[in-house]
């Protein structure tokens, strides 16, 4: 049983079809990536699934549980993080503050609890603290823990999005232009990162991404879409090779005419 | 993004100030010394100033409630004397008319406020944020309505005739018990505030106020979490109104119109949303601004409205930054 | 009265009074519609619509008497002079903190409620004022149902303003601008709209409107006071709303829906006119429980 299967995902604003009929699955312990031109609805595809928009149609299997409309907090809660294109950090909080809150789902205390300071509480405190440095650690940025997330350079605030997602201890993670803005040297870092998640971690990976290099490279099976729909599908040869793939990216040699 | 900039600008004049207040040692040396003087003034002061210093207590509370809902999860609650009031009428009522020893009706003023806070904010709070406000003040106004028309409330004129408690064998009457009783709470209050921000939920809140999405992201439901903010302060608006009845022994529905939760408000914003001892600060000027300058008297609305506007434009962090690294 | 008659009473006086609302409703809904703020002071602005009315029939009333001519003329330069009002309002108070965070511009608008309400309570001395006018009380009777003159000219006049602001809004440019600014403003700051000065448009507009409502409020009332604002608000809000906030029509509706509503819920037992405004709250409860979009607001798409 594949971990992901999308099946039909339909997803209209007014009469626009941002993401039409597209199916496709996620393969246990993969990595796997969703490309298209720009405006193909790679990004609105990503927030059906992780129930930040509501799909007009279609289903979502997660380890076989439908998740289709489903809150974004139970979605994640069941094992699936995702990180945004844009960073969307707790900008005026630490670094390990902000990677604590992945812990939020897979902690239990509440207020009274809190209040009273019980033994149970401190004991979680302390191992929601352990688990951040640990997701900190494994990124790389352990040493910025208490600083300001909004104080970080840019590709260190990129590794707190993933920390954070990481802390959410998923099953699946998904990743939205994560190699956005990157350089070269954190582009490769990146590569190594996605690899180690997959191997040390055992977390499926899915990605969207604009970097061809960086897809071909780390994915293992490409799905396409264009229009909502799904054009193509397969291994990074298959895709690259793929007519309409080309069309979608180049545009058809007539239409050059006009 | 000007904003900004401008916040940490005028941050930074103040900071040095504020440095020196919030190293460890010094601080619990000032808590301890505040809290020695706290317990002498009945030697010296006369009832007039104790009677101050009791409500000063007493609004403390009732800040530090609302800025559970305002300061720590960022929602705007207008219509926080509704609590007060239904804290107060359970106690009142239970009291007077079915002679409820007044520990008794403590869990059931928490119940009923409590009770209040999720049917108002449980529908309200699944929608954007603003929509929290205008409902909670149309709450506020459909409260002091019922107190008004309701019998069992007593009407437009009240309940009178309170029954007072006995506290460790001593019968509450005088106003340094009052005062005593009143600090302790204020005490139990900065605990718990205190405790929850440095919490798991406090986090929570503080995640949602800086992006909810995000916040969804990582698994937080924002709907439950800001119930929670909603409903503490509901709770401490509550016990704040049981101990207010037996207090003043009686209570009408005047105290609880819209301007109590606006000066409540006033109090949070002024001192610093969620920041303990700025929202003391702010209660204290709160309390203390209309005594000084007694000759005001009308004027006094108007000018809270304007400190109110002023601060929100030029300084909307309040007099008490929250230092940060 | 027969049961019919009283219902038809009622009926009429919903009519006139959710009228009220509609023209209240009209400002919080354009600027909700434009800048996503819940303008605390609009009520407020209302009340202040009619002070100034007041004070400016006092004036004419010596040169021109207190009949319709004086009160068009009052409530005229009323609507001037309150829309600019709240033109600088939103200049001070909420522009500079357009970008800051939601709470602390809904704070800042609560303070200028605080503000104008007090502010007129100090120079009234919390009095009550009597709007004093020519009018008397005649009027055409049907069956045990009187009308008066004063009460169908002010639905006229609100009608009126309804339409001359539908025209305004679906024919003229700064109409056509508002609800371009209300869609994706940095598109239209690409476009060359200017926006800040369209806003302070839907500001005067708005505002101009609660003062006519004000001064029409002053007439059917006779008299005025600081704190007429403060309910009005709160129920022009839940007309807002009713008619789904955000939509133009939505807030003429939702008006009148509110005062047919409040008017025939008061004749049903158990709910007295103490009641009155405890059933307009909840009905506002009820509608964001069960249709937080209103009648006539689109739903916030499809985002949960």
């Amino acid at each position: 049983m594949p971990l992901l299967e999308v099946k039909n995902l339909t997803l209209s604003f007014g009469g626009l079809m941002a993401v039409n009929n597209l199916s496709f699955d996620v393969e246990e312990n993969s990595i796997q990536s969703l490309i298209g031109p720009n405006g193909a609805g790679k990004t609105s595809a990503f927030n059906c699934l992780t129930g930040f928009y509501r799909a007009s149609k279609g289903d979502i299997l997660f380890q076989g549980k439908s998740i289709f409309r489903m809150k974004p907090h139970k979605i994640t809660a069941m094992g699936m993080a995702r990180t945004f294109q844009n960073l969307r950090l707790f900008r005026n909080m630490t670094v390990l503050e902000n990677v604590m809150s992945g812990m939020h789902c897979r902690t239990r205390a509440g207020a009274l609890a809190a209040v009273l300071r019980t033994p149970g509480q401190k004991a979680e405190e302390k191992e929601i603290r352990r688990v951040a440095e640990e997701c900190l650690d494994f990124v790389g940025i352990l040493h910025h823990k208490d600083r300001l997330a909004r104080n970080l350079p840019y590709g260190d605030q990129r590794r707190v999005e993933w920390a954070r997602a990481l802390a959410t201890k998923p099953k699946l993670l998904l990743l939205d232009e994560p190699a956005a803005g990157l350089n070269y040297d954190e582009k490769e870092q990146l590569i190594d990162l996605i690899r180690r998640i997959r191997q040390e971690l055992e977390i499926t990976v899915m990605l969207i991404e604009h970097d061809m290099g960086l897809v071909m490279r780390v994915s293992e099976k490409i799905t396409v879409i264009d229009y909502g729909q799904k054009i193509a599908e397969g291994t990074a040869e298959e895709v690259k090779n793929n007519p309409r793939v080309i069309e979608a990216y180049l545009g058809k040699e007539d239409e050059d005419d006009d | 993004m000007n904003t900004e900039k401008n916040i940490t600008t005028q941050t930074r004049l103040t900071d040095n100030i504020y440095a020196g207040l919030e190293k460890k040692p010094v601080l619990y040396g000032i808590f301890a010394l505040l809290i020695v003087a706290v317990l002498l003034v009945p030697q010296f002061a006369n009832n007039y100033l104790l009677e101050i210093f009791t409500n000063t207590w007493f609004y403390i509370v009732l800040c530090l409630g609302l800025n559970i809902v305002v300061g720590y999860a960022g929602l705007l609650d207008l219509g926080y004397a509704a609590f007060f009031a239904i804290g107060a009428y359970t106690t009142g009522i239970l009291s007077s008319q079915f002679g409820m020893n007044f520990w008794l009706t403590l869990p059931f003023s928490i119940l009923f406020s409590a009770l209040s806070g999720v049917i108002i904010g449980g529908p309200t709070l699944r929608l954007r944020s603003d929509y929290l406000a205008i409902v909670t003040l149309g709450f506020g106004e459909i409260i002091r309505i019922a107190a008004r028309n309701l019998s069992i409330t007593g009407g437009a004129s009240g309940l009178i005739g309170i029954e007072r408690p006995y506290l460790f064998g001593i019968y509450l009457s005088k106003i340094h018990h009052f005062y005593y009783l009143f600090f302790l709470l204020v005490i139990l209050a900065v605990i718990v505030s205190y405790r929850l921000h440095y919490s798991r939920l406090g986090r929570a809140w503080q995640y949602i106020r800086e992006d909810e999405d995000a916040a969804e992201a990582m698994g937080i439901n924002r709907v439950q979490i800001k119930l929670y903010a909603f409903v503490i302060g509901a709770i401490f608006g509550g016990m704040a109104g049981s101990f207010y009845a037996i207090k003043m022994t009686a209570i009408s529905p005047e105290t609880f119109v819209f301007t109590q939760s606006a000066m409540i408000l006033l109090a949070v914003v002024l001192g610093g949303m969620g920041k303990i001892p700025g929202v003391i600060l702010g209660a204290c000027a709160l309390v203390l601004f209309p005594e000084i300058f007694r000759e005001i008297g009308q004027m006094r609305m108007l000018l809270f409205g304007i400190v109110l506007l002023i601060i929100m434009i030029f300084r909307p962090q309040g007099i008490w930054p929250e230092r940060r690294n | 009265m027969s049961l019919q008659e009283i219902i038809l009473q009622q009926l009429i006086n919903g009519l006139l009074i959710g009228s009220f609302y509609s023209l209240v409703a009209l400002g919080y809904t354009m600027v909700y519609g434009i800048i996503k703020l819940l303008n605390f002071a609009h009520g407020d602005i209302y009340m202040v619509g009619a002070f100034v009315g007041f004070a400016l029939l006092g004036v004419f009333s010596t040169a021109i008497g207190a009949g319709w001519l004086g009160i068009v003329a009052a409530m005229l330069c009323s609507m001037v002079l309150v829309g600019l009002l709240g033109v600088v309002i939103q200049r001070v108070a909420y522009r500079p903190l357009l970008k800051a965070p939601r709470l602390s511009i809904l704070i800042t608008a609560v303070g200028m409620s605080l503000v104008l309400y007090n502010f007129v309570m100090v120079l009234t001395n919390g009095e009550y004022k009597a709007f004093n006018t020519d009018l008397g009380f005649s009027g055409v009777s049907l069956g045990a149902l009187y009308i008066t003159y004063t009460q169908i000219v002010l639905v006229v006049a609100t009608a009126l303003l309804m339409l001359g602001l539908h025209w305004f809004i679906n024919k003229t440019m700064y109409g056509k601008a508002m609800r371009a600014i209300a869609i994706d403003q940095d598109a239209c700051r690409l476009m060359g709209i200017n926006v800040n000065k369209t806003i302070a448009l839907t500001f005067f507009v708005g505002s101009a409107l609660a003062a006519a409502a004000g001064v029409m409020a002053g007439v059917y009332y006779g008299s005025i006071h600081f704190f007429m604002g403060f309910v009005i608000g709160l129920k022009a809000f839940t007309a807002a709303v009713i008619g789904g906030i955000g939509s133009i029509p939505g807030a003429m509706l939702g008006g009148l829906v509110l005062g047919l509503l409040e008017a025939l819920g008061t004749q049903l037992p158990m709910v007295g006119s103490e009641w009155k405004d405890v059933f307009a709250f909840v009905i506002l409860i009820l509608l964001l429980v069960f249709k937080p979009t209103g009648i006539l607001g689109k739903s916030e798409i499809e985002r949960m």
